[in-house]
């Protein structure tokens, strides 16, 4: 929800560029309408940090592989379009992992296979293949960095609310003062299993959708 | 004994869908019909069951740290080239599969057909590739795991779709309809599966 200023701050966009970082961040959310990338958004949601490295990631991987699908959309021909598509999606991911464990050992290892995930994850290829494909490179670039923050922010608020509740920290940081323990509260224990990813995500998703269908019937 | 406590782990204890959240995507958009969940859940076992193998074979004969001594190359490893080995190798089979089944077992290929495309794509089956080479599974565990996951995945989709099923004739209210209902009883799954854990043989 943080985003959302975003695009009022930029006044050279034109419309359809707004429409279009409006549509990924919320009408069109990749995870809560779509249905796409779920399996990550739930796997690495136990700690904000972790998120936000998996989040920086696949905004790196997303932007670059609708700026490379875009420009050599001429030249990929459409029979063998997906395999190029994988290929070049790949090749992100191994740079992005590469990148993950020279420099932030320790998150790598917390995040284990779900960064290789990244190639399968349909975020990816369905931006590539239902935009970049057709489109220039310049709103190509806007498209996949705006999915990747519409991914981001779902993600960010699922692991705030994992993480607050599940270990009474955020960022690792205690937030939950002592004084609460003292008192008997205590950490759900739930929130940091996989159910409780179900159930926060599930319950985003049904606030997000009561409200843009308010939205729509104002409109 | 020991294949045994591997595969009725990564059925239930580690199931692949449940714990890991792997094949998600597939899960919530196919999950509707329990025909087609059997489909698509036949189709994973037999995938998982012939790609986590043959990639415990391609990375220890070609990807390993070490693994090109045959060849004279005793100091390269090429483990970074894992994922986009798998994922070729993932999509090569998946063709390669759905043409044998076409040729040799067309009614197989009827019911399958559409689904087989869409795995190689399916997170769950990368997944258990990477998962064998974090966990150094020999090749034996590699089959039994592969076949094991890929059952625990089956599992889950044909219960969440005999469940939807049901579904349809309750009053959910408007915003949670479809996804939202559909994330929760998964939640609830899980939280079911995890009764199995700490289970061994």
């Amino acid at each position: 929800m943080s985003n959302e200023p975003q695009t009022q701050h930029k006044p050279r966009f034109g419309r359809t560029e707004k429409k279009l970082i409006k549509d990924a961040l919320w009408d069109q959310n990749p995870i809560s309408v779509q249905i796409l990338g779920i399996c990550s958004a739930l796997a690495v949601t136990v700690m904000m940090t972790t998120t936000a490295v998996m989040c920086a990631a696949v905004l790196f991987v997303l932007t670059f592989s609708n700026m490379i699908v875009s420009a050599l959309r001429k030249w990929i021909p459409p029979q063998i379009r997906i395999i190029a598509e994988i290929t070049i999606i790949a090749a992100l991911v191994i740079i992005a992992d590469q990148f993950l464990k020279a420099f932030l050992f320790d998150i790598s290892k917390q995040l284990s296979i779900f960064v290789g995930l990244i190639i399968t994850n349909c975020i990816v290829l369905g931006r590539a293949e239902g935009f970049a494909n057709s489109n220039p490179v310049v709103p190509s670039i806007l498209d996949g960095a705006s999915s990747a923050l519409g991914y981001g922010w779902i993600l960010m608020t699922v692991s705030f609310i994992r993480e607050l509740l599940g270990s009474g920290t955020l960022f690792g940081f205690h937030v939950i003062p002592q004084a609460a323990y003292d008192a008997g509260y205590e950490n759900m224990g739930i929130m940091v299993l996989a159910p409780g990813a179900f159930f926060v995500l599930g319950i985003l998703i049904w606030i997000q959708r009561t409200l843009s269908e308010r939205g729509g019937k104002k409109r | 004994m020991e294949y045994m406590n591997l595969f009725l782990k990564s059925v239930f204890v580690e199931n692949i869908l449940l714990a890991y959240f792997l094949g998600m995507c597939s899960f919530l958009a196919c999950s509707k019909k329990v025909e087609t969940a059997t489909g698509l859940g036949l189709a994973v076992i037999f995938v998982l069951g012939v790609t986590v193998p043959s990639n415990w074979v391609i990375y220890e004969l070609l990807l390993k740290p070490g693994a090109l001594a045959w060849a004279g190359l005793p100091n390269v490893d090429l483990s970074f080239l894992k994922f986009i080995t798998f994922v070729a190798h993932i999509a090569a089979t998946t063709q390669l599969v759905e043409m044998f089944v076409d040729r040799y077992l067309p009614r197989l290929y009827s019911s399958l057909g559409i689904f087989l495309p869409l795995i190689s794509v399916n997170c769950a089956i990368l997944g258990a590739s990477l998962f064998m080479v974090e966990r150094d599974y020999t090749f034996a565990e590699s089959v039994v795991f592969g076949i094991g996951s890929g059952t625990g995945w089956a599992l889950a989709i044909l219960a969440m779709a005999a469940i939807r099923e049901k579904l349809t004739y309750s009053n959910v209210p408007t915003g949670l309809r479809g996804l939202g209902i559909t994330m929760i009883l998964t939640g609830l799954m899980a939280m079911g599966f995890m009764i199995f854990s700490g289970i061994q043989l």
